[in-house]
């Protein structure tokens, strides 16, 4: 098999602590040599491949585990290849993806769909979360172990939440049995059902109904508690409040096993886009205030905030392009997410490289319990590599994705994956791509 | 497909000497829409007022016809219905000698899954001058702005804003009481689903006015307060201070879950009634711009009470509406008249 040599980079992978100038060898699909003066003369003369990273950031595989494949179902928004090839775009090696299908990912025959597509994209991996309840609906498990049997990483009804209390407890305890964590939408519906934004002075300006952050709060609430009384594992997905990352800091200060993750437009977009009417902005949960952008932004500094998740949410146009209250919720992510977050936290000097990294791949690969996230020897060739100081305009006509609903369209933004490599083999390159179009 | 005779564009109108009065838009109107009241000036709404004063007069109380806008098209696309509005801007169009289209969803392909925009698209496409729009979804009107070349006035977009009811309201407090610097303007009840209170608020606080919100917490939020407007929950205390009070329609049909326990409670709290005008002031004026829930917002025999009540404002409303499309729509300096385009033309 061949080998590839990435040469000259800065490494930044926080599950080994390194963070140095150095080159990586592939081989055979795994690391093989990492470091400064790690990859000898001849095993560099050798190689089949050698990318000249001089310059770049060398970051293990980014992950995202919040991912709306849309396929099977709704193949008119998203499939699993071009989701696939907009996630290698966007510099993620692996992608979690969401069970919100129709019909929802609930049994193992759902589950091998989704490999076997997956490997025909041949792009990046694709991990299943499937569904906690059968069929989504909130009433009984789905068959927990068998769908781990098949794969599933982790388990969600999102798009909803679990709104029986008792069936999450359930899920809570039956899931320990596999250590699997339960990704949770937190969302009390009667407190915002009807919703289109925050609920706050610009929702009453507007006169558009509101989604208060209580909603999100009483949910988290009631799931830290369930967390704690079953020893279960709770991830609170695209977190956006200030009251709801105080409720996660004070149980991880209890030791509850409790994780969260927060999305690129929850740290950077405020509820006072909604002024614009663009259903672009629409999304839950809502764009907050700028108070809440803050608490956000605080606990990924602290690590609150394990990761960062896009929650990329495609939606075709026609669907899109509606009044308020007509659109669905949901926002492209995995295509802006990078450029996103090097723009708002490490230019800014919020975050240094490797908690970024930390944030994006080592930590998301570790509650989903995957064997990604690092670049330790003998580990999966799965590398991304990252141009910190390329400025760049984002175009949504020339996403891979199959849907344009982002709100970042024109949008200049520092730093951009240039490479990503999947078990060893290149499967995004921004130049040639960008020679190609 | 269109009617035949929208494509007609010309019919020449002798001009009087009123029209000349209305030639060309004042350089001080720079906006192509009218879409809320938030976002003018203190200018932009007393030139809409005195413009409106001025059609009221050179029509005789808006009953003859001028020709302002004579070989204009106005469509009137109301996604929802109202009778009154629609009529009084069909009126108001008339009466400056454009042509009325009424377009309403009820029938039309809009039922067959089109998008609104389309449909608009579809009008602009017919060579129209102006598009009054009526929507349940708060910034329809703003989002047609961006895919229409020709002007949008907002007649109503769900809660969010009715700019010509708010102006109606304001033209008939001038009227009444001479200025608004000044005066306090209580507006009561349903604030949180109510247009017309958001469009009052703006326009009522930009002219000097001072506003207080009255009602039941679950329909008056006390975060208003932080946009610096007095909220209160109790009608009996802030009666005394108020020269004016807008009786606000409670709207049963927008409430997920009641905001309050019982009719029967909330007349009890903020009815308009005899006993409630005794501790007013001897000069209140009252409005009521919504088709009012008698024994809810107001009680009969206060209804009925014709001095203090102002019930029906049709002659200003039509003045309002006037003013509207003429500034949005009517002929500006430098630019060319509908009447001198070839027919067909869109802007
Ligand atoms: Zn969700
Ligand atoms: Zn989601």
């Amino acid at each position: 098999m061949p080998s590839l040599l990435i040469r000259g980079g800065r490494i930044v992978d926080p599950s080994q602590s390194l963070d140095a100038t150095g080159d990586v060898l592939i081989r055979d699909g795994r690391v093989v040599a990492i470091g400064a003066a790690a990859v000898s003369e001849s095993d560099a003369a050798g190689a089949d491949e050698v990318i000249d990273a001089e310059g770049m950031i060398i970051t293990p595989g980014l992950v995202d585990m919040h991912v709306h494949l849309r396929e099977p179902g709704r193949e008119e928004d998203e499939t699993i290849e071009t989701g696939a090839a907009a996630a290698i775009a966007g510099g993620f090696t692996s992608v979690a993806c969401i069970p919100n299908t129709e019909p929802p990912i609930d049994t193992q025959g759902a589950v091998e769909f989704i490999h076997q597509k997956a490997a025909r994209a041949d792009a990046c991996n694709v991990f299943v979360v499937a569904c906690v309840s059968r069929d989504r609906a909130g009433k009984e498990l789905a068959e927990i172990g068998q769908l781990v049997e098949a794969g599933a990483v982790a388990f969600t009804d999102d798009g909803s939440p679990v709104y029986d209390a008792e069936l999450m407890r359930r899920a809570f305890e039956y899931c320990r049995m596999f250590d699997k964590p339960i990704l949770a939408h937190e969302e009390v519906l009667e407190l915002s059902h009807g919703g289109v934004m925050h609920e706050g002075l610009v929702s009453l300006a507007l006169g558009l109904p509101g989604m208060p952050a209580a909603a999100e709060e009483v949910m988290i609430g009631r799931d830290i508690a369930l967390a704690e009384v079953t020893g279960g594992r709770l991830h609170v997905m695209h977190l956006s409040t200030a009251g709801g990352v105080a409720l996660v800091r004070r149980a991880k200060a209890q030791g509850i096993a409790v994780t969260a993750e927060a999305t690129p437009h929850h740290f950077t977009l405020t509820d006072e886009c909604l002024r614009q009417f663009d259903s672009n902005y629409k999304m839950s949960p809502p764009l907050r205030t700028a108070a809440d952008v803050e608490a956000i932004l605080d606990g990924l500094v602290d690590g609150t905030i394990d990761c960062i998740a896009t929650d990329h949410a495609p939606h075709a146009i026609e669907k899109k392009m509606l009044e308020l209250d007509r659109a669905p919720f949901g926002i492209l992510g995995l295509e802006t997410a990078v450029g996103l977050s090097i723009t708002r936290l490490i230019v800014p000097g919020r975050l240094d490289w490797p908690r970024l990294v930390d944030a994006m791949s080592t930590l998301p690969s570790r509650i989903l319990g995957i064997d990604r996230g690092t670049l330790a020897v003998g580990a999966v060739g799965d590398v991304t590599i990252i141009d910190p100081n390329l400025t760049w305009e984002v175009d949504a006509s020339t996403f891979r994705s199959k849907s344009v609903n982002s709100p970042f369209h024109g949008w200049q933004l520092t730093g951009r994956a240039v490479a990503t490599i999947v078990g060893g083999r290149v499967k995004f390159r921004l130049h040639e791509a960008a020679a190609a179009s | 497909m269109p009617p035949a005779p929208l494509l007609e564009r010309k019919r020449q109108h002798p001009m009087t000497a009123s029209d000349h009065a209305f030639a060309e838009v004042p350089q001080s109107w720079t906006h192509r829409h009218l879409l809320d009241l938030e976002r003018l000036s203190a200018d932009d709404i007393t030139l809409l007022l005195d413009t409106a004063a001025a059609f009221k007069q050179a029509t005789n109380g808006c009953r003859t016809k001028l020709s302002a806008l004579a070989g204009s098209t106005v469509v009137n696309l109301f996604f929802e219905s109202s009778t009154r509005t629609k009529t009084s801007f069909a009126l108001a169009a008339r009466r400056l000698g454009a042509d009325v289209v009424d377009f309403s969803a009820a029938g039309s392909s809009l039922s067959k899954g089109e998008s609104f925009i389309d449909t608009a698209k579809n009008l602009e496409a017919m060579g129209v001058d102006a598009v009054v729009v009526r929507h349940q979804t708060p910034g329809t009107p703003h989002l047609l702005t961006e895919h229409l070349g020709v002007g949008v006035i907002n007649a109503g977009d769900g809660p969010h804003e009715h700019p010509t009811q708010g102006l109606l309201d304001i033209f008939s407090i001038r009227e009444q009481l001479g200025s608004l610097e000044g005066l306090t303007v209580g507006l009561v009840g349903d604030i949180a689903h109510s247009r017309t209170a958001r469009s009052n608020l703006w326009g009522l606080t930009k002219l000097g006015a001072k506003v207080i919100l009255c009602g039941p917490p679950t329909l008056v939020s006390q975060r208003w307060q932080e946009l610096g407007v007095e909220v209160s929950h109790d009608l009996d205390t802030i009666l005394p201070r108020c020269h004016v009070l807008n009786l606000l329609r409670i709207q049963f049909e927008r409430q997920n879950t009641p905001p309050f326990p019982s009719v029967r409670e909330y007349a009890h709290l903020y009815a308009m009634d005899k006993r409630r005008l005794r501790r007013a002031r001897s000069d209140l004026v009252i409005l009521a711009p919504g088709p009012i829930n008698r024994g809810v917002e107001v009680t009969a025999d206060v209804a009925d009470c014709p001095q203090s009540l102002i019930l029906n404002q049709v002659t200003n409303g039509l003045a309002v509406r006037m003013a509207a499309l003429w500034l949005t729509c009517g002929p500006r300096a430098g630019e060319p008249t509908p009447s001198s385009q070839p027919a067909g033309a869109s802007a």
